[in-house]
């Protein structure tokens, strides 16, 4: 039956005659090409010094963002939490106090907000669940580290500073 | 026995051993680096300028590793093998003859060891002793794998060691004499051996990569069927003396090939440049030396290049191929000699 792609290609077994058989020209051959690779360009990449460049859409480390008015977004509701399939997020809620509605949009916010980065898959759902536009995974790699500890970032890691005037901060 | 050959002998001694461990030392850091070249990488490079400092670094890392010696293994016998194993290692280069000689203080120092009078015997039985320490310490170990690396090394070892020597047969024929510091002497100026013997040569240069346990013939050591090989349960100090003397090994067996074939300190036109005998002695120490090097390279450049056999290939290939080649070899070596006798 004739294939429909034509794409088949039969192959001949030939017996090899007695050049291919002591196989010292296929061995020299093979040993041209290794020593044409050593004047070749290497591709390493000497990564603390020198960094990739990321593609648009790589999830990155998390932040967590703010308003317009540098306001917290983030109301500790836990879809985020919920929706992480490695369970790396945990956090507290607690209730806005008066006279603090400049630093926390609504009146729940998150007073620890944790990711373990150690767990995170950096599978980007917990972008994808915030209805708060809060959490976005716009960062780098994370850092390496000595203990477990270290790789429970905080919102000392998470929120980027306070701004000192009102910048725009979610693009 | 006068003090000045005990001196003169004990200086080079101490010199060839230095140098020796020195070079073994410098083929770990340039094995990775030209891995490293063939696959488009930079290798080693963060310890010193160029990673220069690496081998120390890997050196001090196996002195302050754990040691271990299993509850089960053989305790005598598994700290005799890697010893036996450098201990061989480093005892064959005694009858290399680096140079010619050097006129110091009125006195001819001859740049070898011991110019034995059989060397290329006491090379053979140096290196077959070596397979012991590789046996003793896979068998000591009580661990399938390493007993089933030890035998592959041993069976290995044996297959080659034949036609290794038949290959040398054949060289024997053509230079009269078993003295390592004779062979090099008749290859004066140009008329290396590799010339007369180019078959016997490559069965050699084979058998030799076979001896060294290189790749494509590393099967005593072959990771993705035997874990580690004979070496398994080795660790610290003791594992880095089989690694270590698979070095030292490779850096003597390069010697020995470029001794017997390649001229050893000879280099072309060494008699018409009219320089005196020490300027002489010294340029070819370092012919040899580059030769030596270009030799080394190669077992690395082979490495990367040539995957490993299978073992019944590596059987067929000793005793269906390389030995009835050697015979061969021999033959038709004998019908030239008789040949030139009788017509020339």
């Amino acid at each position: 039956m004739e294939s429909l792609s034509n794409k088949k290609k039969v192959l001949e077994k030939k017996p090899m005659n007695f050049w291919e058989r002591i196989y010292i020209p296929a061995i020299l051959g093979g040993m041209a090409i290794t020593f044409k690779h050593m004047f070749k360009k290497k591709h390493t990449v000497f990564f603390p010094e020198q960094t990739r460049e990321f593609s648009e859409n790589f999830r990155g480390l998390h932040s967590l963002k703010r308003d317009e008015n540098g306001a917290e977004r983030c109301t500790a509701c836990g879809l985020c939490a919920l929706s992480c399939p490695a369970e790396a997020i945990t956090m507290v809620a607690a209730e806005r106090k008066k006279g603090e509605e400049h630093l926390y949009r609504e009146e729940k916010y998150a007073s620890v907000y944790e990711i373990n980065m150690l767990r995170c898959i950096f599978c980007g759902f917990c972008e994808e669940a915030c209805p708060k536009e809060a959490i976005y995974l716009d960062g780098n790699i994370p850092k390496a580290d000595f203990t477990r500890g270290e790789f429970i970032y905080g919102k000392d890691k998470l929120l980027p500073a306070m701004p000192t005037e009102n910048k725009v901060l979610i693009p | 026995m006068e003090y000045g050959f005990l001196i003169e002998k004990s200086v080079l001694v101490i010199v060839v051993f230095a140098l020796t461990l020195g070079i073994a030392l410098y083929s770990t850091y340039a094995e990775r680096k030209v891995a490293a070249f063939m696959q488009d990488r930079v290798g080693p490079n963060r310890a010193g300028p160029f990673g220069l400092l690496q081998p120390l670094a890997d050196g001090v890392k196996m002195f302050f590793k754990e040691e271990i010696i299993p509850t089960q293994a053989s305790s005598a016998l598994f700290i005799a093998g890697p010893s036996i194993a450098i201990f061989t290692a480093c005892m064959t280069s005694a009858v290399i003859p680096w140079g010619q000689s050097l006129e110091i203080f009125g006195r001819t120092v001859v740049l070898q060891v011991a110019d034995l009078n059989i060397g290329i015997l006491y090379v053979f039985g140096v290196v077959s002793l070596g397979v012991y320490g590789i046996m003793i310490g896979g068998w000591a170990s009580n661990n399938k794998f390493s007993l089933m690396g030890a035998i592959r090394a041993a069976s290995q070892n044996i297959s080659y060691e034949i036609a290794m020597g038949l290959s040398i047969i054949a060289l024997l024929m053509v230079t009269g004499t078993l003295s390592m510091g004779e062979i090099a002497a008749q290859q004066s100026g140009f008329s290396w051996n590799v010339f007369y013997q180019p078959l016997g040569f490559m069965i050699f240069l084979v058998c030799a990569f076979a001896e060294t346990n290189r790749t494509p013939f590393d099967l005593p050591e072959c990771e993705t069927e035997l874990v580690g090989g004979y070496h398994t349960e080795y660790s610290s100090l003791k594992l880095g003396f089989y690694l270590f003397s698979e070095y030292i090994n490779m850096f003597v067996s390069s010697a020995i090939l470029a001794t017997l074939y390649f001229g050893g300190y000879n280099f072309p036109f060494m008699n018409d440049l009219g320089l005196s005998q020490n300027f002489v002695t010294i340029i070819g120490t370092s012919f040899l030396f580059a030769k030596i090097f270009f030799f080394i390279f190669f077992f690395m450049w082979v490495r990367w290049t040539i995957p490993r056999f299978r073992y019944d290939q590596l059987m067929r290939l000793g005793w269906n191929i390389l030995i009835p080649l050697a015979i061969a070899n021999i033959v038709v070596t004998g019908i030239f000699i008789i040949a030139k006798s009788t017509y020339f």
